[in-house]
């Protein structure tokens, strides 16, 4: 009987022991290594001759220019997907969400749903396709409505742009149907009381839809913003983080540094981590006070 | 009157919503149709649509031109067992979070949302040397291994292990079923739905997934086919759209097709996780 009180108060802790082990020893245990491996010159090849340096990879780190250019260029890379993304994908849902044309309707959801189950790599090259200068799609279309063409991802001031625009392509579609998932959720009845009312379309749509919907937006604002912080694979494939690190991003920036100078990468590693660390704490603070309508 | 203006404007909406629906579909077709060109062909400009000759050697060219058979094979093994080992340790995870009262629940429950903010980007050098340590860095193991709690899939699934009423497992334990056995044929037939999303949103990513392998593989024998067609750039040269591209079908090919014949509910499973 004794035996079978111990075993019923252990039970919980081994079924979750296994999740628990792989997430202290891939997870957590990581984390504090990262730290203190951004507090040493690393040495690869033999780790004997390793040494604690303080806090000069962190200074290295805030002197460089590669550095600010990295965090500058995932900055604006995140603002503009971020905010594009959203508009365009509020708009998408909008637009499908009309009760006429239910064929071309669902048809539309799963086209602009599908580059989300792709793989980035895919996505990247046969974007480089489209998008190469000479004999590419996308500059046989420009010139055919009279427009200049482009150097596209060849070119610093067109480079960024460029991933940008793929980004974008990539994830409307999957933000597009969480929007329209919430717009359908939203009451009939509080339209029909709005109608009632003699309420615009637009006022309906500011004071009604927006709100109804907006625990939805905001979670997709954080979710993207986050993981804009972490852009890599585009980078990566289609510009290498060219040219003249035009399209150097942070995590491109780590990578670069991972195995010539581990200890810096690492610093920089840290400063992602607080970066995500500080967009996470927003999300659940303001998560917690706003944002409750129903 | 009123009428032709209705019909002028559901018109526009149906091209309007074809033509948007064209900007999402036509990569993949081009992507197609550039794998089945001849070089020379690729390089026409103005560009044409289709083929003179469907190529299916460029298939053969992208296959041969490196180990593409390993690479497949390893895609699949990390996959596979990936799914299989998230799904073993989830459960029982899960049924313990949702069904047991157990002093730290509320503080190892939050470890668990830690985990799932703390993403591979920021962890992958210490995870990697870590690894190297312990001398599994040239196997299949460093991209399975790490993936073996799926954070949000323990989430998902204890709240859809709360919601199954506590009563049946009662009476089931007043039957002498084992704890194991409840979870067996009672907690996972009723969460077969949130089971499917978890294991569907598990093998997109990690199918397709470039990242993780980039960074923990230093050997061909190990990589998958998202490296190896990545690659293809390098080995066939940076111009040779016509292999590039076929390599790229090769790749795309399973999800597509997948996506093809449960397009329903593939976007659901995605769409109500987004939502959770």
């Amino acid at each position: 009987m004794n035996r079978r009180k111990i075993w019923e108060t252990l039970r919980p802790y081994v079924m979750i022991l296994p999740a628990m082990l792989a997430i202290l020893c891939f997870v957590i245990y990581p984390v504090f290594y990262l730290l203190k491996l951004s507090f040493y010159k690393y040495n690869l090849l033999n780790k004997a001759k390793s040494k604690f340096v303080g806090v000069d990879n962190y200074e290295q780190l805030f002197a460089k220019d590669e550095f600010y250019t990295a965090l500058t260029n995932t900055v604006w890379y995140t603002i503009a997907t971020v905010s594009l993304t959203m508009l365009i994908a509020l708009l998408l849902a909008l637009w499908i969400n009309q009760k006429k044309g239910k064929k071309i309707n669902a048809l539309l959801q799963a086209g602009i749903f599908t580059p989300h189950i792709i793989s980035i790599v895919s996505i990247a090259l046969v974007w480089m396709l489209l998008m190469d200068p000479n004999h590419g799609i996308l500059n046989f279309l420009l010139k055919l409505v009279g427009l200049p063409p482009s150097k596209w991802l060849q070119s610093s001031s067109t480079s960024m742009m460029s991933v940008i625009l793929v980004s974008i392509w990539h994830g409307v579609g999957y933000y597009a149907l969480i929007i329209l998932a919430a717009l359908k959720s939203v009451p009939p009845t509080i339209y029909e009381a709005a109608a009632l009312d003699n309420a615009s379309r637009f006022k309906t749509f500011y004071k009604i839809t927006l709100p109804m919907i907006s625990p939805q937006l905001f979670f997709i604002l954080i979710i993207m913003t986050i993981g804009s912080f972490k852009v890599f694979d585009t980078v990566r494939i289609m510009t290498g983080g060219g040219p003249n690190n035009s399209t150097s991003t942070l995590v491109y920036h780590i990578y670069e540094y991972r195995s010539n100078n581990l200890g810096y990468a690492s610093a920089t590693g840290i400063v992602l981590m607080v970066i995500i660390a500080i967009l996470t704490f927003v999300y659940f603070r303001m998560l917690s006070k706003k944002i409750h309508y129903q | 009157m009123h009428s032709k203006w209705r019909l002028i404007q559901s018109g526009t909406s149906y091209t309007l919503k074809g033509v948007v629906l064209l900007i999402f579909i036509f990569p993949f077709l081009w992507m197609i149709m550039t794998a089945l060109k001849t070089f020379p062909e690729t390089m026409v400009f103005p560009p044409r649509l289709l083929p003179a000759m469907p190529q299916w050697s460029n298939f053969v060219t992208a296959m041969q031109s490196g180990p593409f058979v390993t690479y497949t094979i390893n895609s699949v093994i990390v996959t596979v067992s990936i799914i299989i080992l998230q799904m073993v340790i989830m459960i029982p995870a899960a049924y313990a979070f949702a069904k047991y009262k157990f002093k730290g629940q509320p503080l190892l429950f939050a470890l668990v949302l830690l985990a799932f903010m703390i993403p591979g980007q920021v962890t992958f050098i210490p995870v990697y040397l870590m690894l190297a340590d312990w001398g599994i860095i040239h196997t299949l193991l460093p991209q399975i291994l790490p993936f073996a709690a799926n954070a949000f899939g323990i989430f998902l699934l204890r709240q859809y292990f709360m919601q199954v009423p506590t009563e049946i497992i009662e009476s089931a334990r007043l039957d002498n079923a084992s704890e194991f056995k409840i979870m067996l044929k009672i907690m996972v037939p009723m969460s077969v739905p949130a089971l499917a999303t978890i294991g569907l949103f598990s093998f997109v990513s990690h199918w397709n997934d470039y990242f993780w392998p980039l960074v923990m593989t230093d050997s061909m024998n190990v990589r998958p086919l998202t490296i190896g067609i990545a690659m293809l750039r390098e080995t066939e040269g940076i111009s040779n759209w016509n292999i590039i591209m076929a390599g790229n079908v090769v790749l795309v090919l399973p999800i597509l097709l997948a996506y093809l014949f449960s397009s329903k509910q593939i976007v659901k499973a995605f769409v109500y996780s987004g939502i959770k």
